[in-house]
């Protein structure tokens, strides 16, 4: 792999010592010396400080924000039309079937929206908003800024020591800010489970930002070992294990996410992709669940291993979909798909382990409380 | 001690054999949360997969390096997976084998041969 891309923080990663991998085109850092426990674990006790610089961000802008928005609503089952200014929301891309393409966020920044995709989907969402919204609206790739993100307890106060008002961000809250000399777009969000920020900086900034976040003791770098353990403990999605082209909102659990104007009986119901597969789920009740799971024993159970509803025989009744050990929970966690009537908390299922069936309790998500700034 | 190309430490002890990961193989697995041996009293056969390590990355075999019967292994380790990044090559044993053919020991490493194998 020599082609990979860097992104802005590249150099610094390597100085830090990261260990660095392949992911989605981008030459990334899977951990940094402290290792993921530590990282993790540094996240929920104080702050981390993420490079996802290799997302997609783009802009939708040329009409007024009501016509955006309008026209963003047949791309995506969410209420754009009634987002406030400086607010962010969670969305999905869906195809004709109502299975999942990508989950992004998108925030209402005044006279544009700004969308955050995934690394690994960006072509071919951008291809996508391309091709549904232009020429009426402008799709426009910002391919001149880096993506930081500032996550844990500790993330309001560090960052309110380059600009207070970040304190008065309240969760999904986005806003203009100058940080370290640089003009930041910053949202109060992230994928940890903990309260945060993501920062959206000039590419000739965002080394000299992250070198003066992390000189603050309270902030260590993390890599993206502790970023997916992180999120499978806050029971988060990753686009393309958790959900994908085969899974609706419904049976995925992100019913929340479709306000209730987007769905059946609402002022503007349907009207996107896929609408009547996903408002027919979520009419009749979906027959799988992405449910929550915790292993019994102390053995890992990764994405795609099998679930069983007995100890012997019987058919497999659904897989596990991201799973590893949980450093905040202290043992081994899971996301997986049941069928809905097992899909209840503290039933019993089993994970056909090395030729083994070993017990699973079907769990609550998040694992851990989540501690977002409301 | 010896070396494996497996990244395993053998060390005579008597007539067993107490076997080990390298330091360099813990800290390319990274924090084992999981380490699964075999049962004491158990004939295994060289090559056969015989611990399973987990680290948060990955899972790992161990192969067992000669033929014989494991005689003892480290209880510790279920309760303490983590022994494994902080003493590898001491206190983090795995198992210990009485070897029925010692043969492969003279093919085996020696730790500068080890060190160089890993450069």
């Amino acid at each position: 792999m020599t082609d990979l891309k860097h992104t802005p923080l590249h150099a610094l990663h390597v100085e830090l010592g990261a260990r660095m991998v392949g992911f989605a085109g981008y030459d990334m850092p899977v951990q940094f010396p402290d290792g993921i426990m530590a990282e993790h674990s540094h996240t929920r006790q104080s702050a981390g400080l993420f490079d996802v610089s290799h997302m997609g961000q783009v802009i939708l802008s040329g009409a007024p924000m009501a016509d955006i928005a309008a026209a963003f609503e047949t791309l995506v089952p969410m209420d754009v039309a009634g987002l406030p200014e400086g607010r962010q929301r969670y969305g999905l891309f869906l195809n004709d079937e109502g299975g999942i393409l990508d989950d992004l966020m998108f925030a209402n920044r005044g006279d544009h929206l700004y969308v955050v995709v995934n690394a690994a989907c960006k072509d071919a969402d951008i291809a996508r908003m391309k091709a549904a919204l232009e020429p009426a609206v402008s799709v426009t790739p910002v391919t001149d800024r880096a993506l930081l993100a500032l996550q844990g307890p500790a993330a309001e106060a560090v960052l309110a020591g380059l600009n207070p008002s970040v304190a008065e961000m309240a969760f999904m809250d986005v806003a203009t800010l100058e940080l370290d000399g640089a003009d930041c777009w910053i949202s109060r969000s992230g994928y940890t489970g903990e309260d945060g920020f993501e920062i959206s900086v000039p590419e000739h900034h965002a080394e000299s930002l992250a070198r003066t976040l992390l000189s603050n003791d309270a902030v260590a770098p993390i890599g993206l070992g502790a970023r997916d353990s992180l999120r499978l403990e806050a029971g988060l999605c990753l686009y393309g294990h958790d959900i994908d082209e085969t899974t609706l909102p419904a049976e995925a659990g992100l019913t929340w996410a479709i306000q209730k104007v987007r769905r059946a009986g609402g002022d503007r119901a349907g009207g996107f992709p896929g609408a009547e597969a996903v408002l027919g789920q979520i009419a009749s009740g979906p027959d799988r669940k992405r449910v929550g799971l915790r292993p019994q024993g102390r053995a890992p159970m990764r994405e795609g291993v099998a679930l069983f509803a007995e100890t012997e025989g019987g058919e497999q009744i659904g897989a596990i979909t991201s799973g590893g050990f949980g450093p905040s929970v202290g043992g081994p966690v899971a996301m997986g798909y049941l069928p809905a009537d097992l899909a209840t908390p503290d039933t019993t299922v089993y994970g056909e382990l090395r030729g083994k069936r070993l017990p699973l309790t079907v769990a609550k998500l998040p694992f851990v409380t989540a501690n977002f700034k409301r | 001690m010896k070396f494996t190309e497996e990244h395993e430490w053998l060390l005579e002890e008597g007539e067993l054999i107490v076997v080990g990961i390298t330091e360099h193989a813990a800290e390319q697995l990274g924090d084992v949360v999981f380490v699964e041996l075999p049962e004491a009293g158990s004939a295994v056969s060289k090559d056969d997969e015989i611990v399973v390590i987990e680290s948060v990355k990955a899972a790992s075999d161990i192969l067992a390096p000669l033929d014989g019967e494991i005689v003892e292994v480290n209880e510790a380790l279920a309760d303490n997976p983590g022994l494994v990044n902080e003493d590898a090559q001491g206190e983090a044993w795995f198992f210990k084998i009485k070897p029925s053919d010692t043969g492969p020991m003279a093919d085996y490493m020696d730790e500068a041969a080890y060190k160089d194998f890993i450069a």
